[in-house]
């Protein structure tokens, strides 16, 4: 059986600091906008034995391409560098690297014992000559080589960021191939970075948008497998999948996962009209949330668990509104010109992304949860659906170009607007979900 | 395969009782059995007919599941030819362009079939042999991305399902 997600059991240790550990002067203020990039260096790994040489330099490579992607730092080249690091006990130069205008430096060593790679690291504020933060070692078997990397990367942002890092998390999207009217979709996951994809269905049947549990051990998708679309739940670990079994209607779909897990909000078609409904997984049983002529869809929790926002035509054309996880009055939040759909509550509770179709363009956006201060992140051809970085910094979303050739990517974006990038995929890609940072 | 043999034996069935057949669209000109070619668009009780002469589809305006003149009027002859001929049963898809969210086209070509079904359950087909299903914007016919295409792509198509006389 196919196994995802297995266990890497990264070991975390702190390792003794060498002089007085304290938090330094460096830091990133992520809210004070960030134009320089900061300068920083990372001398590659210094490997205990020529075995470890390999994973010592792939690690490197991959921390320095996490930080670099967030569009916070800007990795100095390593022909620049005047001093070598060959051991990771010995004592840093720090005029070397304040003299090629390093802010930070980080510093490892990797052994490879059997099976088992350990990565220790430290982090050097250059300018005080400091350590930033404990060094730290991670262990774990070689094939979670990039995942340990990404850990070291997000202990990096962490540091010189003081918010949580993303960059040991993975993704579910569709990857799709074939023509527009062709088009061939299946199930698939991957690192946040597009490492390691792995396709949890066959194209035999139209899939869309999956979605993560909080914890990441399950995903919420809709399939076509039955004629109809309908919800299912995966099981990531095992590749096992279920029917959730709605109410009569037409169709079920748009399905999101309660903050606890235990519970879902969906869209299910009755009659021609779709209205939005919960259900409890351990029971089955689903109550109406709206009942409109309307149509309600694209549901998404607060953080909390107390409210859902979702899109409705209620007004005539799509807007957004939110109500009370139980159902009940929903206020709308959206005023702004065009069309406005998918709305996803950011994990800090303080935004809600969204698409907004305005003038034959798509744009992603973000606004407060009261609708207020709408900024728009993005404007292209096609843009939609929405997803957050476990950290609520960075959104991924879809992008389709226009005409016969027409192709779905992904793409990720910082919520300052910065930082616009592709995400690569062995095919195209659409309707992603970005999991929770691993354990 | 299913759909297609009982096509050919209806076909056969057709030549037997077109004489008797009151569909008013059906035969009158056809000047005799000689030119029928059953299971064919000309043999008026073939699927054949129905989807290229009666039409199995209907187009609708931007964001829109309201049933134009031009809609009634192909749907009313879907419903006569369903009247006709009730072996058959019959699954209407709804479909929207590819402006607008995945999941809101879901929700909106539901409501464009179900606007077909139910004119044509108005107009006496039962609805226990109508089924509806929304493929949203996942199967355009069209891919350009101008109105020329969306305007095909915005449709309600009512697809012969089977037929119980099998």
């Amino acid at each position: 059986m196919m196994k995802l997600l297995t266990s890497l059991l990264v070991g975390l240790t702190l390792l003794s600091a060498p002089a007085s550990a304290q938090t330094g002067p460096l830091r990133l203020e992520l809210d004070q906008g960030i134009i320089e990039p900061m300068p920083f260096a990372v001398p590659n790994f210094v490997p205990d034995t020529p075995a470890a040489a390999q994973y010592a330099a792939d690690i490197s490579r991959v921390i320095a391409a996490d930080l670099t992607g967030t569009g916070l730092f800007r990795e100095i080249a390593p022909e620049a560098f005047i001093s070598r690091v060959n051991s990771f006990e010995a004592p840093i130069q720090f005029a070397d690297w304040k003299a090629i205008n390093a802010d930070a430096l980080l510093t490892g060593a990797v052994n490879l014992s059997g099976n088992t790679l350990t990565v220790r690291f430290r982090v050097w504020d250059v300018f005080s000559g400091q350590e930033l933060g404990n060094g730290l070692q991670f262990s774990g078997p070689t094939d979670g080589w990039r995942r340990m990397a990404h850990k070291v990367a997000d202990q990096v942002y962490g540091r010189i960021t003081g918010e949580g890092g993303y960059f040991d998390s993975r993704v579910a999207f569709v990857s799709e191939s074939g023509p527009k009217d062709q088009r061939r979709k299946r199930l698939a996951i991957m690192d946040y970075d597009g490492a390691n994809v792995q396709y949890l269905t066959d194209s035999a049947a139209i899939v869309l948008a999956p979605r993560f549990s909080p914890a990441g051990d399950r995903l919420l998708y809709t399939s076509y497998e039955s004629g109809r679309p309908r919800i299912y739940l995966l099981d990531v670990g095992r590749v096992r999948k279920q029917e959730l079994k709605t109410q009569d209607g037409t169709m079920s779909f748009s399905p999101r996962f309660s903050p606890d897990g235990r519970s879902i909000v969906y869209s299910l078609t009755q009659g021609g009209n779709t209205d939005l409904w919960k259900m409890d997984l351990a029971s089955g049983q689903s109550v109406r949330l709206t009942n409109t002529p309307a149509i309600e869809t694209a549901p998404s929790y607060s953080p909390d668990g107390s409210r859902i926002v979702f899109e409705s035509d209620r007004s005539g054309q799509p807007q957004l509104y939110v109500m009370p996880a139980n159902g009940g009055e929903a206020t709308r939040i959206s005023f702004g010109q065009g069309r406005y759909g998918t709305p996803v509550w950011s994990p800090r509770g303080d935004l809600i992304a969204f698409t907004k179709q305005n003038k034959g363009r798509f744009h992603i956006g973000v606004m407060r949860v009261d609708g207020s201060e709408e900024r728009l992140l993005t404007a292209s051809f096609l843009d939609e659906g929405p997803t957050w970085s476990p950290n609520g910094r960075v959104i991924m979303f879809t992008r389709e170009t226009q005409g016969a050739s027409g192709r779905s990517s992904l793409y990720s974006v910082d919520i300052s607007g910065r930082n616009l990038r592709p995400v690569r995929t062995p095919d195209g890609g659409s309707d992603p979900s970005w999991g929770p940072l691993l354990n | 395969m299913n759909v297609l043999s009982k096509i050919a034996a209806l076909g056969a069935l057709a030549l037997v009782t077109a004489c008797t057949n009151n569909d008013p669209s059906a035969l009158g000109g056809a000047g005799g059995a000689g030119a029928l070619v059953p299971g064919s668009a000309s043999d008026p009780r073939s699927p054949a007919y129905f989807q290229q002469a009666v039409g199995d589809r209907v187009l609708f305006a931007v964001d829109q599941s309201t049933l134009s003149p031009e809609a009634q009027t192909i749907l009313q002859g879907q419903a006569d030819w369903l009247l006709a001929n009730t072996d058959y049963t019959a699954t209407i898809e709804g479909h929207a362009d590819e402006q607008g969210t995945r999941e809101y086209n879901l929700a909106l070509g539901a409501r464009r079939a179900n606007a077909a079904r139910e004119f044509l359950i108005s107009r006496g087909v039962a609805g226990n042999r109508l089924q509806t299903v929304s493929y949203g914007k996942e199967r355009p016919i069209e891919i350009c991305s101008t109105e020329e295409c969306y305007s095909k792509n915005r449709r309600a198509v009512t697809v012969l399902t089977g037929s119980t006389a099998g």
